[in-house]
């Protein structure tokens, strides 16, 4: 019956019928994630000890597999030593919920272990201007070439095969070649983020602009638009709400490269920060830093997805998404 | 005028049923027709040709055209599917190159687009980025004319379609006939010696169209304009023009030009006047070949040459 009612109200078109589904498509990933943690007899494979009992090498705290703990359970049986006493635990690299929520709250507010390291949200902010510089820089080229491209056949023809082999090219193999003409920091960090974009974005928004209606571009041309005007007062107005789209989704895959960017010469930013608390086994701050990648991705677009509406209001694939 | 020896074709329908020939004019049309012939040529096409190459070989989508249009005349131009009636005003509006023959806006060689030829298309058109009132103003802004002139005359050309109320709206926010009147619009604040217009109405349903139609021969009847008008209706043909291009297919020839004979001013009720009725079976006769003689008869038709001799003599007799 519940569910009956639900059902229904999910296929009426509402103006929250969007925020429930993106509520849910959250919510069943931490639901599972949650009986994982905490519901012992779904997955923990591990013991955490708490008491060594007979086991001389066990100690307090240690997570040991849960094979091992019985054997040893058996033989301090045998040997007719103190039992030793644990609870089944998760592995290391599976923090529970609410210890990544606390981690996402005290990683802001935790002082560095190393003094002269940088605080969280430096190394966020290092991160943002790394694939800021690196987009821009990709989209003050990328994006005329890839409307010349997509209006001009014989541009497209002399551009394109090249730009299509370079775009099969990972870009973290030119990491190395990066940090040899552009130094250790920040420069080939943007390169690679650069790399990484800007192939794709001609060729995306080539096609983009080929898919502007000829009927619009034919109607101004009869109307006496020629040349250079077209271009302007016609195919990018005309290509706008399209290229702002795909340029959404650039910088998604741009934030893709991110990682790979900044392991590149000194690591930096949130890699950095990542890394190192990897290498403390502090995993409930590595996936906080994960998530806040993840929120500051998925935010930034939602921000973007209304700004967008606001610019375009004349924009219908829009409204065939909300509706 | 027209020399012509009924066929089996166009004998069957309209013939037997009491209706006048349709060359049978009233002597208020002849009137105006040879009027008409007094006046200045506009646009004149000679021996037009015009191949497609592509992948499956050339095809010959338009071949040996010959007609002239005179200054504010109505044309139609009929014809089935695919023979080459958007090919053809396509390369009067400048959009698409021609393989021989040539077309003369004025005694000028049309090389291209341009603002002396409007065009409205069949399908939306507009610019889905700019107002109404801006769709209508960019011809005036991109031929140099003031933002302020620019704006004045679409407000007067948004008028005389009846949108003014509509000038702030998105084309999105119209609906399909007031989008193809702001098109009318846009293409006659350019002032272009003719208009040409690729089945403008195809779209719309039968009462808008008819609506349209109304409004498209006010809007003729008060301006100095000149129109080209495409469709494949034959009620709109007969209704709208002054004289109808009859083309037939494979490749795209003229069959015939028939000189309408029903009297202007035009309204819906004369759809069933016998004059009416016997240029519509006329049409239909072209266009339609009865059923029962199916596709052999049509491939026979090719075949014969004295009739296409006759059809392009038919052609040259008009102009
Ligand atoms: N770009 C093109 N390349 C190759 N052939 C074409 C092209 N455009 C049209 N043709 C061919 O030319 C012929 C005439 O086409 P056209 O579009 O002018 O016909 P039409 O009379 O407007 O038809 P409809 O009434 O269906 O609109 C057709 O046989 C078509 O296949
Ligand atoms: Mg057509």
């Amino acid at each position: 019956m519940n569910i009956r009612i639900l059902l229904t109200y999910l296929s009426r078109p509402s103006r929250y019928r969007g925020a429930v589904f993106t509520l849910g498509a959250f919510l069943l990933p931490v639901l599972l994630w949650c009986a994982v943690s905490y519901v012992p007899f779904i997955w923990h494979p591990m013991v955490k000890v708490e008491n060594p009992g007979g086991v001389d090498y066990f100690t307090p705290g240690m997570l040991v597999d849960r094979s091992e703990f019985q054997d040893q359970m058996k033989e301090m049986r045998q040997a007719g030593k103190p039992l030793p006493v644990g609870v089944r635990a998760n592995p290391i690299y599976l923090p529970a919920p609410h210890e990544v929520a606390r981690a996402l709250y005290t990683a802001f507010t935790t002082a560095p272990e190393q003094r002269d390291a940088p605080w969280l949200h430096q190394s966020l902010w290092h991160s943002i201007q790394v694939i800021f510089w690196g987009f821009v820089l990709s989209s003050v080229v990328g994006v005329p070439l890839g409307v010349l491209c997509g209006t001009y056949v014989t541009l497209s023809r002399l551009s394109e095969p090249f730009v299509e082999f370079f775009r099969y090219l990972p870009a973290p193999a030119f990491g190395a070649l990066a940090v040899a003409v552009l130094g250790i920091y920040d420069g080939p960090k943007i390169a690679i983020i650069f790399i990484g974009t800007f192939f794709q974005q001609v060729l995306v928004i080539a096609n983009t602009t080929r898919k502007l209606d000829t009927t619009i571009l034919e109607a101004a041309r009869t109307l006496g638009t020629r040349g250079w005007r077209l271009i302007t007062h016609v195919v990018v107005p005309g290509i706008l709400p399209d290229l702002y789209r795909d340029q959404r989704i650039l910088l998604g895959w741009a934030w893709t490269y991110l990682i790979v960017a900044e392991l590149i010469g000194t690591s930096s930013g949130i890699t950095w920060f990542i890394t190192q608390q990897a290498r403390y086994q502090h995993f409930e701050n590595v996936y906080a830093a994960i998530i806040i990648i993840g929120v500051i991705g998925f935010g930034s677009d939602l921000l973007f997805e209304r700004i967008g509406r606001r610019l375009f209001p004349w924009d219908r694939t829009q409204e065939r998404k909300s509706a | 005028m027209n020399e012509h020896t009924p066929t089996p074709t166009e004998a069957l329908p309209g013939a037997g049923n009491g209706l006048p020939s349709y060359l049978e004019q009233s002597p208020a049309v002849r009137e105006r027709f040879a009027q008409l012939q007094q006046r200045k040529v506009i646009l004149e096409v000679r021996d037009l040709q015009k191949r497609y190459k592509s992948l499956q070989g050339e095809t010959e989508a338009l071949r040996n055209i010959n007609f002239q249009v005179h200054r504010r005349e109505f044309v139609c131009v009929i014809g089935p599917s695919g023979c080459g009636k958007s090919t053809l005003i396509r390369i009067l509006a400048g959009l698409e190159k021609h393989t021989a023959g040539d077309v003369l806006l004025d005694g000028q060689p049309v090389t291209g687009p341009g603002r002396d030829r409007g065009m409205v298309f069949q399908g939306y058109s507009l610019f889905p980025w700019l107002t109404v009132k801006r769709n209508v103003m960019f011809g005036p802004l991109m031929n140099g004319h003031s933002r302020d002139s620019a704006e004045r005359e679409a407000r007067l050309w948004l008028d005389m379609v009846n949108l003014g109320k509509f000038a702030d709206a998105y084309p999105h926010q119209l609906s399909g006939g007031m989008r193809q009147r702001v098109a009318i619009a846009r293409a006659l604040v350019n002032e272009p010696r003719i208009l040409l217009m690729d089945e403008p109405f195809g779209a719309l349903d039968a009462q808008t169209r008819a609506k349209m139609q109304r409004h498209l021969l006010k809007i003729w009847r008060n301006l100095d304009i000149t129109v080209l008008f495409i469709t494949h209706d034959l009620d709109e043909a007969i209704y709208l023009a002054d004289r109808i291009l009859v083309l037939k297919a494979n490749p795209g020839e003229v069959q015939e030009v028939i000189e309408v004979p029903v009297p202007r001013p035009r309204s819906p009720e004369q759809f069933s006047t016998p004059e009416f009725r016997a240029t519509k079976a006329r049409l239909e006769a072209l266009i339609h070949p009865p059923e029962a003689q199916g596709e052999e008869e049509a491939e026979g038709e090719d075949a014969l040459p004295e009739k296409i001799i006759r059809f392009t003599n038919v052609g040259d007799n008009v102009e």
